[in-house]
């Protein structure tokens, strides 16, 4: 008896967690079945939109011919790539000196860099767009690249720091002990045992940068413009494009989809870890 | 050869002595045991020693040089730690390479120390396992492995048996001391376990608050402790310690007996008290006794088969050759 207790209650939990993922997932699909409809049937009733329109994929062929998909795509790849590895160049010192040699603030500068986080971007907005023209990077990646490293910098460092913290002292002292010098000790016992937490930061960060909106709006015009600034546009005093817009959002969202489908062991992994031993 | 030296060491954490200037010799081939409760300072002494931590004063010598200054890689001295420390990325064999790369020794030369090393430590069949894949004892033995192949001057050991069960602990103690009968090199182990101490050691250093408190052989301490501090912490179970007038008989402050050197009878003898929780372990059997006039119980060893029960009146003679006598400052009186 007590068995099938516990079966239709599995069962009930299967269910309402199956509907829960479903109810999560379905503003992606409905984004995609209207990417494959005309203007015209996008904005019928959703039972219709179902039932009674066909499928096509005009609406991609004329989101490419009005603007050009790689531009963006190549755009978003440069700026969340670069500024990816820009912040693990710095982050990894950083996290390292922290979690090894620990000063007595090294807490409050953690918590520091993490309130940073706690600022409204828009705060910050005005000022970060005149140094920007002042500069002369309004509108490039090599902008875009430096302020998304910023902004991701204090997750880089606190994540780095938590894996780092991890590893046992005891394991690097061991192999001080068995005669390895600093860089032997680097090479071959810390680098293998903090790839797996250095390669979620990165897997992470890079879909931080590549969904970031607000500074890759406010920040880029035409030429820098990243798949954010691609999918902004179908939104535009033009009127609604449901269909064009929601195949540009498909584009846009389809790499970082993909890439995020074939990692995501790393990355749960890399998310609970620490959390779950 | 092994033998270390410790002159004057000191060790400061901040504005914290742990460890107050000391001097202390290990001759080579010696097996010394640090023992003392948690937090006394014997694993910083272990560390000091290993150059995992840096002395504040004093100098530690390793076969007559100062090695105060090295690094750890250069004192040739192999650790063997509490969590084993292994290389979680790399196979039992790996691991156990490891300090020869470290080292430069020639392959063929590693691959002989390898299966030499696998085969003294039962563990030929796991050469290509991670050591995620062994169990606690299994690990062990490779860090063991480990320390071995590198044939160091000395071997450290920093309570390498706590995280093991019972049983297994009792097993890789006999392995540790046969190892050492075998390789006859320096071992240094630090444990806070008595019986550890007892079973394995040629020379037993007791510390309490990174003071020295006595150095002996296991049977030294046993016999003729130098003060409270170490007449309670060696031996198991605890040496009785009675105060009052009852020492004063013996012109003591405080006089020392052991539960094995307590005779009872049921009909005479020269306290009396009233037996209270027993534990039987087969072979012996330790009751607790309330003597009258004595602050705490007594704890007595009787024979296995023993008829007493809870609440009987017993009698209870010290023998007096193995009576123990210390002054009011806890130091032993001859």
């Amino acid at each position: 008896m007590a068995r099938n207790v516990t079966t239709s209650r599995k069962s009930i939990n299967t269910i309402a967690a199956g509907a829960l993922g479903f109810l999560m997932f379905f503003p992606v699909l409905w984004i995609v079945i209207l990417s494959f409809k005309t203007e015209g049937n996008a904005i019928k009733a959703p039972l219709e939109i179902l039932l009674n329109t066909g499928w096509t994929t005009e609406s991609y062929g004329a989101v490419q011919a009005r603007s050009n998909y790689f531009k963006h795509f190549s755009n978003s790849l440069i700026i969340s790539l670069g500024s990816t590895f820009l912040g693990m160049l710095i982050a990894i010192p950083a996290a390292w000196s922290m979690a090894f040699v620990p000063a007595k603030r090294t807490k409050n500068v953690l918590m520091w860099m993490l309130s940073t986080k706690m600022l409204p971007p828009v705060g910050v907005l005005i000022p970060i767009y005149l140094i920007f023209r002042d500069l002369g990077i309004l509108d490039t990646r090599t902008g875009l690249v430096i302020v998304l490293m910023l902004i991701n910098l204090p997750i880089i460092v606190w994540m780095l720091y938590t894996y780092f913290r991890e590893i046992p002292g005891e394991i690097l002292e061991a192999a001080r002990m068995d005669g390895a010098s600093l860089r032997e000790e680097v090479i071959h016992v810390l680098v293998p045992m903090a790839i797996p937490g250095m390669a979620s930061t990165v897997l992470l960060n890079v879909i931080l940068a590549w969904n970031e909106a607000f500074w890759t709006l406010n920040l880029t015009a035409a030429k820098a413009a990243p798949l954010t600034a691609f999918i902004a546009s179908y939104s535009s005093p033009e009127g609604l494009f449901y269909a064009k817009l929601s195949a540009a959002s498909v584009m846009a969202i389809a790499p970082i989809l993909i890439m995020g489908w074939f990692s995501q062991k790393q990355l749960v992994r890399g998310l609970t870890f620490g959390a779950v031993k | 050869m092994g033998h270390i030296q410790l002159k004057g060491v000191e060790k400061c954490f901040g504005d914290v002595m742990v460890i107050p200037p000391l001097d202390l010799e290990i001759e080579d081939g010696e097996f010394v045991v640090f023992v003392g409760p948690s937090g006394c300072g014997k694993s910083t002494l272990l560390r000091l020693i290993a150059g995992l931590e840096d002395v504040t004063e004093g100098t530690v010598e390793i076969d007559g040089h100062d090695a105060t200054e090295l690094p750890p890689a250069k004192r040739g001295l192999a650790m063997v730690f509490q969590s084993y420390a292994l290389y979680p990325h790399m196979s039992v064999r790996r691991n156990i390479a490891f300090p020869m790369k470290m080292a430069r020794i020639p392959q063929e030369e590693q691959e002989r120390r390898i299966s030499e090393a696998a085969r003294v430590l039962n563990l030929t069949d796991y050469l290509d396992r991670r050591p995620g894949q062994l169990s606690g004892g299994q690990r062990q033995r490779v860090a063991i492995g480990r320390a071995i192949v590198r044939e160091p001057a000395a071997f450290l050991f920093d309570e390498p048996l706590s995280n093991l069960d019972a049983a297994l602990r009792v097993g890789m103690r006999l392995e540790i001391s046969e190892l050492h009968k075998r390789l006859a090199t320096t071992m240094i182990y630090v444990t806070h376990d008595q019986v550890e101490a007892m079973t394995m050691a040629d020379k037993i250093v007791v510390l309490q608050a990174g003071v020295i408190e006595q150095v002996g052989s296991p049977l030294e301490l046993y016999r003729a402790p130098q003060n409270l501090f170490v007449a309670g912490f060696i031996g198991s179970p605890k040496m009785n310690f009675v105060d009052g007038t009852e020492a004063a008989k013996h012109n003591a402050h405080t006089i020392g007996i052991r539960p094995e050197h307590i005779d009872v009878s049921a009909e005479s003898g020269e306290w009396t008290g009233i037996v209270g929780v027993s534990e039987h372990l087969g072979s012996d059997t330790y009751f607790r006794v309330s003597v009258d006039g004595f602050a705490e119980p007594l704890t007595v060893r009787a024979g296995g088969e023993v008829d007493l029960h809870y609440g009987d009146t017993i009698h209870l003679t010290p023998n007096l050759d193995q009576l123990h006598r210390f002054d009011a400052a806890a130091t032993r009186l001859a």
